[in-house]
């Protein structure tokens, strides 16, 4: 409208200067002209400022200066984040898997080894996740193994600040144990788990119950956290009671250092207690036993986690180093031939302090490819076992120090795939090293959760 | 035990220590950290989460950073999946409502603007696009100033007791944005219509406002890094159809740039991106400055 009026007056103008004009000498006319442009020009950038101005206010008006967010069409919309890990291997192995065992410790259980010759699935991971409400969210990781088997691997409820600084989180999930135990598979810098953490949670230790972390409300990154549950996971056992078997106390201290640098510092110690855990071995003449231990399974462990990237930007280069390293206490009775089928049962006290640790680091030297090395050590001790128990009935249990050397190098085509090349020389056996090749893939479809530091 | 009775005392004495100001601001960015300064002035304390050399997609969820959240009061984002990869942990892990997505206490910038690029088809084979649209909203200062009024609205009803103080800050900045712009578009005229060849996708909303025209991109999809093979290509394509600038961002690794300006003759111009990005954009008014000041520079 302003615009028109404007526009109209700017014509009167003209025209009206014109007619005097007629009446006037050249230079008079001269004169006028110049004013008339003068005033045209003028005219017409406020036009031109008035135009710009008025889209504005449209573009203004048509919008809500808070927009609020489309309001979602259907029902579907408030399907949860789905994701899926595909992951699988081919493996090398110089001596048989079935040979493979830590000497010195105490097996827990079938998930651990290098896995199968030549091609192999791994687990299929689907995660879940989502708000259930103002209060609490869900997040639900289903495996399928190779075998075809359907795993639970999480399965919690977290609710985070309902109390300021407090995260409580309560199912089945990732023990809080030390740094790496934390971890999803599909984001370790390696293929396997270290020796340590086969040896002491039989893979990764998880935990049915109740966890909730604090957070220091100060710059400095310090939280503390307690857990406790069911502890039927190896090392504790199923002891059909009532209360819980587990107990566990962990605190984190961490921070930057400068723009290139920062870190994670951590220490853990839990409880648990196992009724009768089995485990197969030989007894002195080589007759297949199986043997159980009851009593209490201490364990405290440190951790350390530093990465670099030049100027905190991770994209091209960035490096990280971690090491953790746990000692174990148990403290008990352990039963020869617990079914008698050779010349048992026999039981008596036994006690074991056994310790391990690994370090490795992760350099990213050039964008979508990282190399990575990895040292690990365990110290089985020397058991205790009380007098109707003859060492040479638990050969597994001889002293030993287990070593494995580990080099990978990784490509990632995108932050949704990678392949990785794998070599590890492993001295898990007693006496008996083994040379290790792996090509490993891991996918992940659909939504992509953050990755913890 | 010992040493659990020493972290005990030293987390005693850090829960202690006093935070002076009335307001903890956690800003994911350099360009929010900045407009949270310009509006919040000495009222708060702005904690600013990464900086222009970081590729924002790709920040680590660091110790430190989920320390900071957990004292904020206000925390302004991008959002539109921006720091999907690093914020969600750091809202899970933080302990604190007050700044979870849905309260007065987050703020995700790209909500509040109109975006550009929303795909029509949603497929990773597309590479690592953002569902909602592109994300890098604040080289638009229109963006700017529609976020800024949200932020001074939440400042008014999170820190009430200083609400006026908020409220005249933010008509000072407003009026004082308003002219900036008129004069960056008068600046910025003889840009209009030029080619630029982008790195990523992360200076849209800069050609966009200022007409210009993005007619390729350096990396063959959003977030995956150009193949000698791709740059060759481009190389043949911008012969035949030559482009006015070639541009990156700071955080990008110049070395595909560089060798393209190389091959092609066309002028490289590297742009701050956000605010810190290079010395003279040490604001925000300082980053539209430059920003122009470097086109302009590369067109003589």
């Amino acid at each position: 409208m302003l615009g028109k009026n404007i526009l109209a007056a700017a014509v009167a103008a003209v025209s009206v200067a014109s007619s005097y004009a007629l009446a006037a000498d050249e230079a008079e006319i001269q004169k006028l002209r110049e004013e008339i442009d003068t005033l045209k020009e003028g005219y017409e950038t406020r036009l031109r400022q008035l135009e710009q101005h008025l889209e504005k206010t449209d573009q203004g008006a048509a919008r809500p200066a808070t927009p609020i967010q489309s309001a979602p069409a259907s029902a579907n919309a408030f399907n949860p984040a789905i994701s899926l890990i595909l992951g699988g291997q081919l493996n090398n192995l110089q001596r048989d898997p079935e040979t493979w065992q830590i000497g010195g410790f105490i097996p827990g259980g079938e998930e651990i080894g290098p896995g199968n010759r030549s091609f192999n699935l791994g687990e299929s991971e689907l995660t879940v996740s989502a708000n259930i409400d103002p209060y609490f969210s869900g997040f639900f990781v289903m495996a399928v193994t190779p075998e075809n088997d359907v795993e639970v691997e999480e399965g919690y409820v977290q609710n985070t600040g309902s109390v300021p600084g407090v995260t409580v989180k309560f199912g089945r999930f990732l023990s809080g144990f030390g740094y790496l135990n934390e971890i999803h598979a599909h984001a370790w810098d390696f293929v396997d788990l270290p020796l340590v953490h086969q040896a002491f949670f039989g893979g990764q230790l998880k935990e049915e119950g109740l966890q909730a972390r604090w957070l220091a409300p100060t710059p400095v990154f310090l939280e503390l956290g307690l857990e406790t549950g069911r502890g039927a996971n190896f090392p504790g056992s199923e002891r059909n009671k009532n209360g819980v078997n587990s107990g566990l106390f962990f605190a984190h201290v961490g921070d930057d250092v400068g723009v290139s640098n920062s870190y994670r510092f951590g220490a853990s110690y839990r409880v648990t207690r196992a009724q009768d855990r089995p485990y197969d071995d030989l007894d002195s003449v080589g007759n297949p036993v199986t043997n159980a231990f009851t009593g209490d399974s201490k364990m405290w462990g440190v951790d350390f986690v530093w990465k670099w990237a030049p100027n905190g930007n991770t994209v091209d280069r960035n490096f990280k180093v971690q090491a953790e390293y746990l000692h174990r206490d148990e403290d008990g009775s352990l039963t020869f031939d617990a079914d008698g089928s050779a010349t048992g049962p026999l039981t008596d006290s036994y006690k074991s302090k056994q310790s391990g640790w690994y370090v490795q680091g992760a350099y990213q030297f050039l964008p979508r490819w990282r190399a990575g090395l990895r040292y690990e050590e365990l110290d089985s001790g020397i058991p205790d076992f009380g007098a109707a128990l003859s060492a040479s009935d638990f050969p597994r249990l001889a002293p030993n120090d287990p070593k494995r050397t580990t080099a990978m190098l990784d490509f990632s085509p995108s932050e949704f795939s990678r392949f990785r090349l794998q070599f590890a020389r492993d001295e898990a056996r007693f006496d008996e090293a083994d040379n290790q090749v792996f090509l490993q893939y891991i996918m992940s479809l659909g939504a992509h959760g953050a990755h913890k530091f | 035990m010992r040493w659990l009775a020493l972290t005990g005392a030293a987390a005693l004495m850090l829960a202690c220590s006093p935070v002076f100001a009335a307001l903890n601001v956690f800003a994911c960015l350099p360009e929010w950290a900045a407009l949270a300064n310009e509006l919040g002035g000495n009222k708060v304390s702005v904690y600013q989460a990464s900086n222009a050399l970081q590729d924002p997609h790709r920040i680590e969820a660091r110790p430190s950073l989920v320390a900071r959240m957990r004292s904020a009061d206000l925390a302004i984002c991008t959002g539109a999946e921006l720091e999907v990869g690093w914020l969600p942990v750091l809202l899970q892990t933080a302990g604190n409502q007050k700044v979870q997505p849905g309260k007065p206490g987050f703020i995700a910038a790209a909500e509040l603007v109109e975006k550009l690029e929303v795909p029509t088809r949603l497929d990773r084979a597309e590479g690592d696009i953002h569902p909602a649209g592109n994300p890098h909203i604040q080289l638009d200062p229109h963006n700017i100033a529609k976020v800024a009024k949200v932020v001074t609205e939440r400042l008014e009803l999170l820190d009430n007791a200083n609400a006026s103080y908020y409220e005249a800050r933010g008509q000072d900045f407003q009026s004082r944005w308003q002219q900036a712009t008129a004069r960056w578009e008068k600046d910025a005229a003889p840009l209009r219509g030029a080619k630029v060849v982008c790195q990523h996708k992360s200076a849209t909303y800069l050609l966009h406002w200022l007409g210009m025209v993005e007619v390729m991109n350096v990396e063959p999809k959003p977030g995956v890094p150009p193949s000698a093979g791709h740059l060759a290509e481009l190389v043949t394509r911008l012969k035949a159809e030559p482009a006015d600038f070639i541009t990156r961002s700071m955080y990008n690794d110049p070395k595909a740039t560089q060798w393209l300006a190389e091959r092609t003759g066309i002028p490289l111009v590297a742009l701050p991106y956000t605010v810190g990005g290079t010395p003279e954009a040490k604001d925000l008014f300082g980053l539209f400055d430059d920003s122009i000041a470097r086109l302009k520079k590369a067109k003589q």
